[in-house]
């Protein structure tokens, strides 16, 4: 297990020689890391021995050959090297069909390990990819061979694990065409990539959000928005209305940890300026689908004057229900079909979640053809219930050094924290025994909400007393999109399998995992406890048993489990949707299923690329669950 | 060979990452932060001492991850090219809440001929309202103990434009004549600072600075012929990385 957190070109200093091994293989993009290595500043080096960068290929077969490299890329007009798979930033489209046994040479080209983690698929897991947890993850100069049956069919994608490769290009698209007739019928289909690129290393903005988190974020309230608030709503409610986030030291307009200041946002690698085009003939029934690659950014999508008929989420096909806008956190796909009956051109529209930018595409029955781009909608605001308070609950950190400075008379907590301790301090422990009797399969989590004694200290900033269901909330910014533009957004309460629901069995336990941070030091963690001490979340292989996530932060975070399905409660036990990321609003809750069936070490973690270093934990599936 | 000093920083990391797992090195990296908060020139609103070349500077550079670090805090005074006093503070900071630094360390004060030796222990960090308190006890020799706490607070005009109060007050516990210290009060320094962020690193500014000493130091003071009360106005920038 060796991992390396400078992936890029923009460590060149510190560039490794590529070790020799009996494995190495010699190509001509493989010396570019040598010559790297020896040219001192990384920018000064002339681009001319890298390849030009690819169109991005689509590959099918069952055989496939990724090779990560290094790539000069130029997105800003600034010419940056990417790390890129086959050339192209997105990587190739790889379509398998389901049922084949594929096997895959992943080559590691660049100074640094690598490594490719395919994204919602059922495999064993070893193939997973995930250094550290499924396999050492590729050397520099090395390859690993995958090699898996595919058992499932749908949109997904695959990225690197390793380090911050996923923010400087190492990602692409996966479809599988089902083994039955498609139950979706279609004329053609796009894979829509959305993804974000910075100029800057990705280090380098880890270590700025560390130094000061709202580095990016240029949308902070200012004297003006408190003149006008206190012009329109007078003095004494502008005053409380803003005393909670005052006295809790954050800002309602904390919505996305790092914004268009320094990002590009890509549809299909195409800047906003460039566009990426489809084109189809009027009448044709196109199927979109959208993935999410975005290292930390969450796009709402639509395509003004097109309805879109939701058929799949996170690759398994849904109940077809038709919206106008949907919101598609960070790792999440979905499948629409959209079908222009006429023969204008019509823009696809991704405006990031706090609005700082956007990327778009073009359906256009001719090239010729452009569509108008709308305006960005109004960026969000957070609000009480965003913080998972009922009015009063809050409790906020800073409770000991309020006491010490005298300056904040809060400390409602205090009574709550009593309560609770009984409760432990790792994970392994978080399997308590159940005061009321678990809700219903489908229905969601009826347990109280607690807060273990490890989600108190200079950690966790925050923590949600009386936590939302997420489950029904279209997301922040969006929940007055139908009353002011009529937009139909998408909710996951709409999900509905298109299948019935495979284990029909009740959870046999609940384990509530609470996303927690420190938004002010940029930390984050579970339970408030980082992935790096925390022990693993064991389950016993072949049981089935219900997450709850508790969201504690302001911040929507993007949980994904690898290796097995979850199985989100909407309240129809019959048809439970299947997804392997799970959006989890500010301040809410929201619960799935979970059936244990695939031994192993499995990674599971907040998808926002800062975040998952500490909000991530080893979910370890064994017989017994690992008790002899 | 040739380093830059990013490179120099990337080895570094990367050898102090090489014992330590993923998860440890990514998402609690050691990092460093230079902040030079104030390096100004200061020119006396009053016609005696109109002539006087005064610059001033405020900084910290800290090392260390999420929880821990080490800090530096320096300020201090040019007058006519002489450094007229200077501070420098070596803290180790642990964080015991979630805005707040516990800060213990050593603090030396360099006049140009009385130098004094302190240990500190601070609390640094954010108040809410989003003051920002840096506050300490320094206990010296002779059984001298200072008093000092600064806050501060930043009125954002828009995203860029920025205006930044700071309140600092000094008490002592005796009086020491030889370094200017009375009991009690001692000293109230007030900022006003109006910068604009051309980036989040840099930042040139203009303001206002007040000072005046109270009760014994004033007397002190007046008695070695210094200035009570001055009033100021600051050019400078303010600068991290």
């Amino acid at each position: 297990m060796k991992y390396k957190i400078n992936p890029t070109i923009a460590a060149g200093d510190s560039l490794p020689q590529p070790s020799v091994s009996r494995r190495q293989f010699v190509m001509g993009a493989a010396s570019a890391g040598a010559l790297i290595g020896l040219s001192g500043s990384p920018l000064s080096w002339g681009t001319a021995n890298l390849p030009k960068l690819t169109e991005r290929q689509t590959l099918s077969g069952k055989h496939f050959d990724l090779d990560i490299g290094y790539q000069p890329v130029n997105f800003t007009g600034k010419s940056r090297i990417a790390t890129a798979v086959n050339g192209s930033v997105p990587g190739p489209i790889l379509r398998w069909k389901e049922g084949d046994d594929i096997t895959l040479r992943v080559r590691n080209h660049l100074a640094h390990d690598s490594s490719i983690h395919w994204h919602g698929m059922i495999l064993p897991a070893e193939m997973d990819g995930v250094p550290g947890m499924s396999y050492a993850g590729i050397k520099p100069g090395e390859y690993f061979d995958y090699a898996f049956k595919v058992q499932q069919s749908g949109t997904y994608w695959y990225h690197s694990h390793s380090g911050f490769q996923e923010q400087t290009g190492v990602y692409g698209a996966i479809v599988i065409e089902p083994k039955d007739p498609d139950p979706v019928s279609y004329d053609r289909d796009y894979v829509v990539q959305l993804s974000d690129w910075s100029d800057e290393a990705p280090e380098d903005i880890y270590a700025k959000l560390k130094k000061r988190g709202d580095y990016y974020n240029f949308n902070e309230r200012t004297a003006g928005d408190l003149w006008r608030d206190i012009k329109e709503k007078g003095l004494s409610q502008t005053w409380s209305e803003r005393s909670m986030w005052n006295q809790m030291r954050m800002s309602e307009r904390d919505i996305a940890d790092v914004t268009a200041y320094t990002y590009t946002y890509l549809m299909n690698g195409a800047t906003p300026e460039q566009g990426w085009t489809g084109l189809f003939k009027r009448g044709e029934k196109i199927r979109l689908r959208f993935i999410n690659s975005a290292a930390m950014t969450i796009f709402d999508v639509r395509i003004p004057s097109l309805k879109m008929t939701v058929v799949a989420a996170d690759g398994q096909n849904v109940e077809p229900f038709t919206i106008d806008e949907f919101r598609i956190g960070v790792a999440e796909t979905y499948d629409v079909v959209v079908e222009p009956n006429d023969d204008s051109a019509y823009c696809v529209f991704a405006q990031s979640i706090d609005r700082s930018g956007f990327s778009r595409g073009t359906l256009s029955p001719n090239p010729a053809l452009s569509a108008p781009i709308p305006n960005m909608d109004p960026a969000p605001i957070l609000s009480h219930r965003d913080m998972g308070m009922a009015m009063a609950g809050m409790n906020h950190g800073g409770e000991g050094a309020s006491t010490m400075t005298g300056m904040d008379h809060s400390g409602h907590d205090m009574s709550s924290m009593k309560g609770m301790d009984h409760s432990q301090h790792d994970m392994a422990d978080m399997n308590m025994p159940m005061a009321t009797p678990l809700g219903k399969a489908g229905y969601g989590s009826n347990k109280e909400i607690t807060h273990v004694k490890t989600e108190f200290g200079p950690q966790v900033d925050a923590r949600a007393n009386s936590p939302q269901n997420g489950l029904d909330d279209p997301g922040i910014g969006l929940r007055d999109h139908q009353q002011l533009y009529g937009r139909k957004v998408l909710r996951y309460s709409q999900l509905r399998n298109l299948y019935p629901t495979q284990d029909r069995r009740e959870p046999s336990r609940e384990i509530q995992l609470h996303l927690t941070g420190n938004m002010h030091r940029y930390m984050w963690s579970v339970n408030g406890i980082p992935f790096a001490d925390a022990k693993p979340l064991a389950l016993s292989f072949g049981e089935r048993v219900r997450i709850t996530l508790v969201n504690d932060s302001m911040m929507t975070h993007p949980i994904h489990l690898h290796g097995v399905w979850s199985e989100l409660e909407t309240g129809d036990p019959e048809y439970i949707p299947r997804k392997h990321t799970i959006l989890v609003q500010p301040g809410s809750k929201i619960s799935y299923l979970v059936t244990a069936d695939a031994m192993g070490r499995w990674a599971y973690h907040c998808h926002l690329l800062y975040h998952m270093p500490g909000m991530m934990r080893e979910v370890r599936i064994s017989h017994n669950g690992g008790v002899a | 060979m040739k380093m830059t000093k990013r490179g120099f920083t990337v080895s570094l990391l990367a050898i102090a990452a090489n014992n330590m797992s993923f998860a440890h090195e990514a998402a609690d990296p050691l990092i460093s932060m230079v902040s030079i908060n104030q390096l100004e020139q200061r020119l006396n609103n009053d016609s005696q001492s109109d002539d006087l070349d005064i610059s001033s500077w405020n900084a910290d550079v800290w090392l260390g991850k999420n929880l821990d670090k080490l800090w530096l805090k320096t300020e201090g005074e040019f007058v006519d090219g002489q450094r007229e006093e200077s501070e420098l503070q070596v803290l180790y900071s642990h964080a015991i809440a979630p805005y707040w630094d516990l800060q213990t360390g050593w603090r030396g004060d360099f006049n140009q001929d009385q130098n004094q030796h302190w240990f500190a222990i601070g609390l640094q960090g954010l108040a809410p309202y989003f003051f920002e308190i840096d506050s300490a006890l320094y206990f010296g020799e002779g059984g001298q103990t200072a008093l000092r706490i600064d806050a501060e607070y930043e009125l954002m005009f828009t995203q860029k434009l920025i205006l930044s109060p700071e309140l600092e007050t000094t008490l002592y516990s005796r009086n020491a004549p030889k370094h200017e210290q009375g009991i009690g009060l001692a000293k109230i320094d007030a900022g006003l600072r109006l910068r604009y962020e051309i980036r989040r690193e840099f930042a040139p500014y203009i303001g206002l600075n007040w000072a005046k000493k109270y009760g014994n130091t004033a007397d002190i003071s007046r008695s070695n012929g210094g200035d009570i009360e001055t009033l100021q106005w600051v050019a400078g920038v303010k600068v991290w990385f």
